[in-house]
């Protein structure tokens, strides 16, 4: 469904993405693991549009969609949960929710419906929804991040570090939203650096290194393995 | 010689009906510098436009408040024209860029505006003429009008901003336009709109004007320098603090005007902007950032 | 390296003799033209150390420009018999004090808060010299009358349509030799790092403030220099030169040349000024109108300026 083929891209002059190809097929879950630096919330940025690469394709349900615009890809079905979850501060929690539900062919009914299935899963943000979004504490951020993306209803969601800075309870909330995710059938392509969490909620994972993909492998060997892990990335 | 109490009272009431007019004006600026970084070199000259473009249809039509939406309209419409065609090209290079292809948009705009229409000034007729009778002071009221539409209009696009569907689009891409464009906002768009909409406020107070004082070509610099006073000493970005600061500026500039020529009475404006910019650069009306 | 440095004086001192004939060859009124051109080119030039190599964008040259030129009109009224050098000191002695004012502004406010102050001086300077008729002769200005160009020891007589021109290339040229020393100095050095990356510069440790100050003084005093010498070429003074519109100018000359080339700005100049007298024997007083779409196709399609263009054409 998503695929990324030999991509490079820039940041000005820096070479971050030095060919890099991945897979995702519907309805995966796919683990990106690597030290920090090694480009993978890059990867990202390059599937969602936010940069552009300058050389390789990145193909999404066939078509081609490097250097598209990110409004563009939202609307194709990609959502991405940025690593600084990039809540809009001064919008309230139903605000930011609704940013994802001005979408042509979305009607009253259904905004309804996707809030108050948002709701139900995320009670927290029920309660808050009248206050802004700034107010909210680092995991409810969190979560509206993700509640935020689920309001494009997409097919596949970016997932940039989903549990950078959270407390070990909330950690285990997002790895039960994963998996609720997974089982509604979105696919999930999931930039980590928390191992045992990225390893028990994906199927594969691609481990990065300096820019590039070094080494591919079903999570079930890597669970079983630990030496590459130690290799690439030291834990 | 003593400044008698009604010359201040009259001085008070004239600055907050200039301060209107400026607010609406210095609202669409801030509005299209706190979403897209552009410094509109060309704001005043649309207010000019609007000033003509109004004119030439009350010329025609003599009713006041079909030239007021005429305006408004078709200088939102040259707005959304020039954004997307001179300004969107820019977006994401230098910002000096977009000052001087803003500069010199502002230059064929006053240069064409003396080709077509002349270079003498012409006059628009207030809808509501004769005085409004203030305990023994007469005050036109039309002056009372002004401000009452500038702030009408002022107050419409805060609604909007707040509650109407598109605001949350709006806020959304000031606020954060990668993340907006993210969610499917398809910023481009809101980008001209919140020029358009800029642009029609800004005609919108060259119409306004009109009666007050002229319209020529000049008119346009000017509005352009106190627009980008406000909007620094207001908070760049900052909608409620323009209001205020085109009111703070604006009676600054009216008592002024009671010691020293209107000519002279400017530079209080622009001493303002430099003891803002040394003290308090971030804007008089906010908060100090922590 | 070394054969483009040699092709580059070569080409100076082409260009250099060409203007050096120029008024020998030309009739009256483009002899008048190339010298102004060269004086804008000055002021241009001296816009540049600002904009091209600081990184800081002022729209307010048309104030150093306009006090040069005022304090030089005020030197020639007052001290008889009118003498050149005093009104060149003057000048540059006015240009400095109003930079240094400015400079203190330059250091305390960055990028566009920046620019739009140096538009407000712009600004409040021409309302002040507008409306203080006694001193300034207001909307009239001053009108006097051109000292004898007189070199003790060398030279003493009143200025012909040559060797003014002559004097005012001089002058120019130097003035350039000196900026391009600049320029390329360490100093200049420093003065680019601030615009590439200022930050930066200033956790390496350069006093940024510092280099700053002495960047708007020396632009300044250039600016002025070229005010004095417009002001010795017409013998007048008036307030529409301090007027924001000039300052505009100079930073066009400065974008269309292209910035941070030192010559690129003269060109600018040049060009601008050619399609000035071109277009307006078309256009009348409207020149402004293709003049200022083509600098605004100039800045989305070619913002390298004419000189940036050229060179990439050239490193092809």
């Amino acid at each position: 469904m998503l695929a990324l083929d030999n991509v490079h891209t820039y940041y000005g002059k820096s070479h971050i993405l030095h060919g890099v190809s991945i897979e995702v097929q519907p309805g995966e879950v796919v683990g990106l693991l690597g030290r920090n630096g090694v480009g993978k919330s890059t990867t990202l940025k390059t599937v969602m549009g936010v940069v552009r690469p300058s050389e390789g394709g990145v193909v999404f349900e066939g078509r081609q969609i490097g250097g598209m615009a990110p409004h563009h890809l939202a609307h194709l079905g990609i959502a991405w949960v940025p690593e600084d979850r990039r809540i809009f501060r001064l919008l309230t929690v139903m605000e930011n929710l609704r940013t994802g539900l001005e979408r042509p062919g979305v009607t009253e009914a259904k905004r309804k419906e996707l809030l108050d299935k948002v709701y139900v899963s995320f009670p927290v943000l029920a309660e808050r929804r009248a206050q802004a979004g700034g107010t909210l504490s680092g995991g409810e951020q969190q979560m509206l991040a993700i509640a935020r993306a689920m309001m494009l209803e997409p097919k596949i969601i970016l997932l940039d570090e989903p549990t950078e800075g959270l407390m070990p309870r909330m950690v285990g909330q997002i790895s039960q939203i994963i998996r609720t995710l997974h089982e509604e059938g979105v696919a999930i392509l999931l930039v980590e650096q928390n191992v045992p969490l990225t390893l028990e909620a994906s199927s594969r994972v691609y481990i990065m290194e300096k820019g590039v993909v070094r080494h591919h492998a079903p999570a079930a060997d890597l669970r079983a393995n630990h030496a590459i892990i130690h290799q690439y990335l030291g834990i | 010689m003593a400044i008698g109490f009604e010359q201040i009272l009259i001085q008070t009431v004239n600055g907050i009906v200039n301060g209107m007019i400026l607010a609406l004006v210095a609202s669409g600026l801030t509005l299209i510098f706190g979403i897209m970084d552009v410094v509109n070199f060309a704001h005043g000259d649309l207010v000019m436009l609007g000033g003509f473009v109004g004119a030439v249809t009350i010329a025609s039509t003599g009713n006041f408040w079909l030239a007021l939406l005429v305006a408004a309209v078709v200088i939102a419409v040259f707005g959304a024209v020039l954004q997307a065609t001179t300004l969107r090209p820019l977006i994401g290079r230098d910002p000096l860029q977009t000052i001087l292809a803003t500069f010199g948009i502002s230059l064929v705009l006053q240069k064409y505006a003396i080709w077509q229409w002349g270079p003498s000034a012409r006059r628009i007729q207030e809808p509501l003429s004769g005085n409004f009778a203030f305990f023994y002071l007469q005050y036109p009221w039309y002056r009372i009008l002004t401000a009452l539409l500038a702030t009408a209009i002022i107050g419409a696009l805060y609604l909007f901003l707040r509650y109407g569907k598109y605001g949350i689009w709006i806020r959304a891409t000031t606020q954060d336009r990668v993340m907006a464009q993210a969610m499917g906002i398809p910023v481009p768009l809101v980008h001209t709109a919140v020029f358009a909409i800029g642009a029609g406020m800004a005609a919108a107070s060259g119409v306004l004007f009109g009666p007050l004082g002229g319209v020529t070509q000049n008119i346009g610099l000017d509005f352009t320098l106190r627009a980008f006073i406000v909007v620094v000493v207001g908070g760049m970005g900052n909608l409620g603090g323009s209001i205020l600061a085109s009111i703070f500026i604006s009676l600054l500039e009216a008592y002024a005007a009671l010691i020293v020529s209107p000519a002279q009475a400017v530079i209080v404006s622009f001493v303002a902007l430099i003891l803002t910019l040394l003290f308090r650069p971030t804007g008089l009306f906010v908060p100090t950032p922590k | 390296m070394r054969r483009s440095v040699t092709s580059y004086w070569v080409g100076f001192a082409i260009i250099l003799a060409l203007l050096a004939i120029a008024p020998l060859l030309l009739p009256e009124f483009w002899r008048r033209f190339v010298t102004e051109i060269l004086i804008w080119g000055l002021l241009a030039m001296s816009s540049d150390i600002l904009i091209g190599y600081t990184g800081m964008v002022s729209f307010g040259h048309s104030v150093f420009f306009g006090l040069g030129m005022y304090c030089a009109a005020a030197a020639l009224l007052t001290t008889k018999p009118p003498n050149l050098w005093i009104a060149v000191l003057y000048g540059l002695a006015g240009a400095l004090a109003v930079s240094l004012f400015v400079a203190y502004f330059a250091t305390r406010l960055r990028d566009i808060y920046f620019s739009i102050t140096t538009l407000v001086f712009s600004q409040i300077f021409y309302v002040v010299i507008f409306t203080w008729t006694d001193v300034t002769g207001g909307e009239n200005g001053l009108a006097f009358s051109q000292p004898p160009l007189s070199i003790p020891g060398i030279w003493s007589g009143r200025f012909t349509g040559e060797t003014l021109h002559w004097f005012v290339l001089a002058v120019v040229t130097v003035s350039f030799l000196i900026l391009r020393r600049v320029t390329q100095s360490p100093f200049g050095m420093v003065l680019q790092a601030i615009r590439e990356n200022e930050p930066r510069a200033r956790a390496i440790g350069y006093p940024v403030e510092r280099y700053k100050i002495v960047a708007v003084m020396l632009s300044g005093l250039f600016a002025g220099l070229a005010g004095v010498l417009y002001a010795v070429q017409n013998k007048f003074a008036a307030p529409d030169f301090v007027f924001f519109i000039v300052s505009g100018e100079v930073v066009i000359f400065n974008v269309m040349g292209g910035v941070g080339t030192l010559v690129g700005p003269v060109v600018g100049a040049a060009f601008f000024l050619l399609l000035r007298e071109g277009l307006s024997r078309y256009f009348t007083e409207y020149y402004l109108i293709p003049v200022g779409i083509i600098f605004t196709a100039m800045v989305i399609f070619m913002p390298q300026g004419l000189l940036g263009f050229a060179r990439r054409r050239l490193n092809q």
